[in-house]
């Protein structure tokens, strides 16, 4: 068979799969990026010893425990605590003295994934002595992914990476001081998780939920093509309180977005937006 | 998803390219250095680049080409419609990626290769995008990435071009995209232009980098980049 008809057919097969996920799952991956996606699916394919979509389609489709599986696949991001270390510096120097003179503070961490930024905010708020008036919200759509987040443990042999990017972004403390290692990995200090809410959450099909001074969603957008990527915006619009702010990963940027508009820059090269006023 | 669907039909096999997607690791600056500085102005193709860098600070890439390069040269950003004669750099830590549009996407799916940005994930999904309207290039380095890319520009009918391994400072790389195909005798090129015939396209023309830069000059004066 010619290359390009192998090619088209490999397309259709994704929009069929895709579609199928959608009608029979509710999960929504049709507005997604495709070329990563592509990648992520061809794994798949390997891991459930199927030819062709099609193939994975029926098995997605009749198995609920492939779709459980396959879904991993599709969402789980893994991330590193304080990655990019001066994005939580530019947190802590511009944005923790405004987020200061609130009596409370709400957070979103949108696409949470298996935790590692909600910890690194909480930790950092904590430093900063406003952990105590803070809760972080954290979503995301893999289930499985937030039970991970919510457990708080994290592979050992991370943890080095973790604390010198911790340090990098101005720690005032020891990344030590909010774990316990035991048996190869590092378990979380629980005074931290009481001020998280884990829950649900979809950008492509869930509306806003709560009224937030800082959502931070890095590296989530990158996934999402055009459409979506205005409408997870637009939820973050409606979502911040006035002059709120939102922080998005090192390559994200609100240039290519029509939601550009409405947000100020803040912190620009570390792409920290404020909320226009007025609105 | 099919990039050149939109954008070629009517054009005769073997190009015109819409693009050129060059990869590299150790090494490949300085080839780099040879190849970008010679890509003239009215290029009909965009030149899109990922070299293995270090992920935990900025690249340094802009800087060094956008004085020396007559194309306007930046670093990727997710979104970003691809435009023809500009040349883009991935950034350190993130996979580039070609999506429909053609646009250019990032993602921070796990190192292949050790490597992120990773050859292969640009290759692949470039192969993917546009087909055969795609040179590819994969230069000096020291591991595997890249070999399984060329394969999949070679196999959706692209034209590809390896460094000549004597010629770099780290042969592994272009060694290992080589291994994939019948050997060939370095410098000597493939006579037959490359047609979209699967299984019938040449091998990839193995050249050094003075030949690759003399190379897109010449296809850019045959009007096919």
């Amino acid at each position: 068979m010619p290359h390009k008809t192998k090619a088209r057919i490999a397309d259709i097969e994704q929009r069929l799969l895709l579609d199928a996920i959608y009608h029979q799952y509710h999960y929504d991956f049709r507005a997604y990026a495709q070329a990563s996606l592509k990648r992520r699916l061809q794994s798949a394919l390997t891991q459930f010893s199927c030819k062709t979509l099609s193939q994975l389609q029926d098995r997605v489709l009749h198995e609920p425990a492939v779709f459980t599986g396959l879904l991993q696949y599709l969402t789980v991001q893994v991330s590193d605590m304080f990655r990019d270390p001066s994005y939580f510096l530019a947190l802590r120097n511009e944005v923790v003295p405004i987020l200061r003179t609130y009596p409370s503070i709400k957070v979103w961490v949108a696409g949470c994934s298996t935790g590692e930024e909600v910890y690194s905010l909480a930790i950092l708020l904590h430093e900063e002595g406003l952990l105590d008036r803070t809760l972080i919200y954290a979503t995301d759509i893999n289930p499985h992914a937030l039970r991970a987040a919510e457990q708080g443990v994290f592979d050992l042999d991370r943890v080095a990476a973790f604390t010198e990017n911790h340090a990098r972004a101005g720690g005032r403390s020891s990344l030590s001081d909010y774990y316990t290692a035991r048996y190869g990995r590092v378990v979380f200090d629980k005074a931290l998780r009481e001020h998280m809410v884990f829950s649900d959450h979809s950008l492509a099909t869930d509306s806003v939920f709560a009224e937030v001074h800082l959502i931070s969603c890095r590296n989530v957008l990158i996934y999402f093509e055009r459409d979506l990527q205005n409408r997870a915006l637009g939820l973050f619009h409606d979502a911040l309180v006035h002059r709120g702010f939102l922080g998005l990963g090192s390559k994200e940027s609100l240039r290519f977005s029509a939601q550009a508009e409405h947000f100020d820059d803040f912190v620009l090269e570390d792409r920290i937006y404020r909320k226009k006023a007025g609105r | 998803m099919n990039a050149s669907a939109a954008h070629a039909s009517n054009t005769p096999d073997g190009g015109p390219y819409q693009a050129i997607v060059i990869g590299g690791s150790s090494g490949a600056i300085d080839v780099l250095n040879v190849l970008l500085p010679r890509l003239p102005v009215g290029l009909r193709a965009a030149v899109i680049v990922v070299l293995h860098l270090p992920r935990d600070r900025r690249s340094l890439l802009v800087d060094i080409f956008r004085p020396r390069c007559a194309l306007p040269v930046q670093e990727a950003e997710d979104q970003q419609p691809i435009q023809a004669g500009h040349l883009y750099f991935a950034p350190p830590d993130y996979h580039l990626l070609i999506d429909s549009g053609p646009r250019l996407a990032l993602s921070v799916d796990a190192p292949l290769h050790f490597s992120r940005p990773s050859i292969d994930v640009l290759f692949e999904s470039a192969a993917d995008g546009y087909g055969d309207k795609l040179v590819g290039v994969l230069l000096s380095g020291a591991n595997d990435d890249g070999a399984a890319g060329l394969a999949a520009i070679h196999a959706a009918g692209g034209y590809t071009i390896v460094q000549d391994p004597a010629s770099a400072s780290m042969p592994t790389m272009p060694e290992a995209a080589l291994a994939r195909f019948p050997r060939q005798t370095p410098g000597k090129t493939p006579s037959k232009t490359p047609s979209n015939t699967p299984g019938k396209t040449p091998a990839p023309h193995v050249l050094t980098p003075e030949a690759i830069a003399a190379r897109f000059v010449q296809l850019h004066a045959q009007r096919l980049l």
